[in-house]
C-alpha cells in the first residue's frame, strides 16, 4: 500500500530499482515482469527502501531478486509466500509488499494461503506468473494447464484447471487483474496501480515459458498470447500528483477509478463496454473467456474502498518493529493483577 | 504435535535463514491424531531432528506452570538473542490443568532484542570501515549481525533464502561456503549451552546411582525421590530444562554408575539423545519409560526401580 502523496519527490536513477542479473532463460517472460516491476517503481519515484520483496519457490520466485536490489525481500516456501509477507507487513505498516508467486506455487500448494490473505485483504502486489508448467522442476503440468494439453515427457494432461483470477473474486478480492507478459505497457500500469491500492491485489500475468511449454497451441504460450489477447480496455495509472486533461479523452469513452491516495486508474474503452467495479460482471467475463479460451486482460474488478488489514486492527503508521523495549513490556503492576486474580 | 510436524518446513528455514521465532508445543499422545486430551512428553525426539539437513534447535523443558511464565519471556530473549527458533515443550498435565502455584515472578532481565542494526549503527559501522553482511561473523560468537524492513538506510538490505547464501546473502553453491556457514550455525547453537536453563541437581555424597527427568514427570520424581530417601537408599536427581545440554550434565553421566532416564512416551526419547550425545556413557543409561496418557505415577516408577535399587 503506498501513501504516494506524502512521499518526498527524491530523485533516483531507474539503476537504483535494479536487482541482480537474471539467471532464468532467455526471453522468459518473468524477465519482462521483472523489468516492468523495475520500470513501475522507479517512474513512481517511490524510494527503492520503502519496498519489500516476498516469494515462494520457483522459477517466478527466483525473479525476486532481479529488480528493486536495494530492498529487503524473503524468498521462503513453495505456496507459503503469503505467510511472510503478512508477517513482515505487519511490523511496519509503511512499507509496501510485492509478492511475486507462480502457477504452482499459487494454485497448487499455495491456494489456501493465496485465499486467505485475500480475504484479509492485506496490503500486498501479488503477482502470479503463471506458465501453466512447474517450470524449476523441468515442465510437469501446474494446476492452471489447460486440459488436454500435450507436453514433452509429461503425455496429456487429464485435469481441467483452476482459474486464478477466478479464485482471486471468489475469496472476495478487492482487486483483480489479469495481464500478459507481451504486453508490458499493461502490465506496468496495473503494477503502478496495485502499487496505489490499500489492499490485496492480485495480478495473474501469463508469462510464457520459453523452455517448456511454448507451443503455439498451448493457452499460456506467446504466440496464443499475442493472438488471442482481449484487452477489456487501454489502461492508465495517473499518479496522485499529475493532472488529467479532460480533453485527452473522448466523453463516454473514459472510466476513472480514484483511488484513496489520489491516484486514478483510467480505463479507456476499446470493443466493449467493462465497469471494473461490477463484480457480477467481472465473474459473467471471466466465465465467459473461461469456457470460449480467451485471454481476457486488464482491471476486471476493483474496489478500493474495502477495509483492510490494517483498519481491522486499527493499526498506525508507527512501525511495531522500532517499538523501545521499555514499552513492550506491561508493567510489574500488571502482573501483581493477574496475580491478585487468581487467588 | 501435529501442529509441530506441520511447521517443520518452515522451522528449518528459520533454523537456516536465522529467524527468531518460538514455539510452544503443549505436547499430547500422538503419533498421529493419538489421544488428544492426553500427555505425553513425546515430541521430544522429534522436536530434536526437526526438519531435514542437519539442524539443532533449542528445546526448553518446563516442569510447573510458574517455569511456563518463566520461560516464556526467556524463550524470546534466547531466540532473539541467537536468533533462531526455540521450541519450549509443555504438555497437557501442565496445560490443560488447574494448579495451584506460586505468584508468577516479575522478569528479573531487561528485554534482549539481540544484535540487530538500525539506520545509524549501520552509519557508524561504514564510518569505522567495517563491512557489514548478514551471515558475517564480526564477533567470532557465530551470532551475526540482523537489520530488517523498515530499516531506511540504503546499505541495509538483504534477500533471505532458504537457499545458500554467502556471508552477504548472496546466493551462493560455493561447497567452501556451504560448509563453513552449516559450522558457524551449530557452533551458534552450542554456545547457548552456558545461556538456556541449566538443570536443577539433588545431590548427596558418594552416590552411584541417579535419576534424569525432565517437565511434569518432575512431580513423581521429587516423590520417588524422598521416599527411597526415607527408606535409607542414595538416589541422586538431575532435572534437564533445556537442550543444548549443559556441562553438568555430562558431569552427572560420569559420576554416576547407573542413571535411571524416566520419562512419558515408548522409546525413552531424552535416553536416546544423552547416549547418541555421550556414547561414552551410553551403557549406563537406564530407560524407565511408558506412554499411556496419563502421567507417570511414583509408585509405577518405583516398582520399575525395585529391581535396580
Amino acid at each position: 500500500m503506498a501513501n504516494l502523496k506524502y512521499k518526498k519527490r527524491q530523485k533516483y536513477t531507474r539503476k537504483e530499482y535494479l536487482g541482480s542479473p537474471s539467471t532464468l532463460c532467455k526471453g522468459c517472460g518473468h524477465n519482462s515482469i521483472s523489468n516492468m516491476i523495475i520500470t513501475a517503481c522507479y517512474e513512481l519515484e517511490i524510494p527503492p527502501e520503502k519496498f519489500v520483496k516476498f516469494s515462494g519457490i520457483g522459477c517466478s520466485s527466483k525473479s525476486a531478486a532481479y529488480f528493486l536490489g536495494r530492498s529487503f525481500g524473503f524468498n521462503g516456501l513453495h505456496g507459503r509466500m503469503p505467510s511472510l509477507a503478512e508477517g513482515a507487513l505487519f511490523a511496519d505498516t509503511n512499507l509496501i509488499g510485492i509478492g511475486v508467486s507462480g502457477d504452482g506455487d499459487t494454485a497448487n500448494i499455495g491456494l489456501s494461503q493465496f485465499k486467505h490473505i485475500i480475504r484479509r485483504n492485506v496490503p500486498l502486489v501479488y503477482i502470479v506468473e503463471n506458465n501453466g508448467v512447474y517450470g524449476l522442476t523441468k515442465g510437469q503440468f501446474s494446476a492452471t494447464a489447460e486440459k488436454g494439453l500435450k507436453l514433452k515427457r509429461q503425455g496429456k494432461n487429464p485435469y481441467l484447471p483452476v482459474d486464478i483470477a477466478m479464485e482471486a473474486i471468489a475469496a472476495n478480492a478487492s482487486f483483480v487483474a489479469r495481464s500478459f507478459a507481451g504486453d508490458p505497457k499493461q502490465v506496468k500500469e496495473l503494477i503502478k496501480a496495485a502499487i496505489s491500492h490499500e489492499g490485496t491485489a492480485v495480478i495473474d500475468i501469463i508469462s510464457p515459458c520459453v523452455t517448456f511449454n511454448n507451443q503455439d497451441y498451448s493457452l499460456h504460450s506467446y504466440s496464443w498470447g499475442k493472438g488471442h489477447e482481449s484487452p477489456l480496455h487501454e489502461l492508465e495509472f495517473i499518479p496522485p500528483r499529475d493532472e488529467i486533461t479532460i480533453e485527452d479523452f473522448e466523453r463516454g469513452m473514459v472510466k476513472e477509478v480514484t483511488m484513496h491516495d489520489g491516484s486514478v486508474i483510467v480505463l479507456k474503452k476499446l470493443e466493449r463496454e467493462y465497469d471494473p467495479t461490477n463484480r457480477t460482471e467481472a465473474i459473467r467475463v471471466l466465465e465467459e473467456a473461461i469456457r470460449k479460451n480467451w485471454l481476457i486482460t486488464g482491471l476486471l474488478y476493483v474496489d478500493p474502498n474495502t477495509p483492510n488489514f490494517y483498519k481491522m486492527f486499527s493499526m498506525g503508521k508507527k512501525p511495531f518493529n522500532r517499538v523501545p523495549s521499555e514499552k513492550l513490556r506491561p508493567r510489574r503492576a500488571s502482573l501483581d493483577k493477574i496475580n491478585q486474580s487468581f487467588r | 504435535g501435529p501442529g509441530l510436524c506441520l511447521m517443520s518446513e518452515f522451522l528449518g528455514l528459520a533454523y537456516f535463514a536465522e529467524v527468531p521465532v518460538v514455539v510452544w508445543d503443549v505436547q499430547r499422545v500422538g503419533p498421529s491424531t493419538g489421544l488428544p486430551t492426553r500427555t505425553s512428553q513425546g515430541d521430544l525426539a522429534f522436536a530434536h531432528s526437526l526438519s531435514h539437513g542437519d539442524t539443532d534447535f533449542i528445546i526448553l523443558l518446563p516442569a510447573s506452570v510458574n517455569e511456563c511464565f518463566e520461560f516464556g519471556w526467556k524463550a524470546l530473549d534466547l531466540a532473539e538473542k541467537y536468533q533462531t527458533p526455540v521450541i519450549v515443550l509443555s504438555d497437557l498435565e501442565l496445560g490443560m490443568n488447574d494448579w495451584v502455584s506460586k505468584d508468577f515472578e516479575y522478569p528479573d532481565k531487561k528485554i534482549d532484542r539481540g544484535k540487530v542494526l538500525w539506520e545509524k549503527d549501520i552509519e557508524e559501522l561504514i564510518s569505522k570501515g567495517v563491512k557489514w553482511g548478514r551471515y558475517l561473523d564480526i564477533d567470532g560468537d557465530g551470532i551475526t549481525y540482523r537489520t530488517v524492513p523498515g530499516n531506511l538506510h540504503p546499505e541495509s538490505s538483504y534477500f533471505a533464502r532458504g537457499t545458500g547464501h554467502d556471508e552477504f546473502a548472496h546466493y551462493s553453491e560455493n561447497p567452501e561456503g556451504w560448509r563453513k556457514n552449516l559450522d558457524r550455525l551449530k557452533t551458534k547453537i552450542n554456545n547457548a549451552a552456558i545461556d538456556v536453563p541449566g538443570p536443577i541437581q539433588n545431590l548427596t555424597d558418594n552416590c552411584s546411582k541417579g535419576i534424569i527427568s525432565y517437565g511434569s514427570s518432575d512431580m513423581a520424581v521429587a516423590e520417588v525421590v524422598e521416599l527411597l530417601r526415607d527408606k535409607g537408599k542414595k538416589i541422586d536427581y538431575m532435572r534437564i530444562r533445556a537442550l543444548p545440554f549443559n556441562n553438568s550434565v555430562k558431569d552427572f553421566l560420569k559420576n554416576h554408575e547407573n542413571i535411571f532416564i524416566i520419562e512419558a512416551n515408548r522409546d525413552g526419547q531424552m535416553k536416546n539423545i544423552l547416549s547418541a550425545e555421550f556414547p561414552r556413557y551410553a551403557q549406563k543409561l537406564i530407560s524407565v519409560a511408558k506412554i499411556n496418557g496419563l502421567s507417570l505415577s511414583a509408585e509405577w516408577i518405583l516398582g520399575e526401580l525395585a529391581n535396580h535399587i
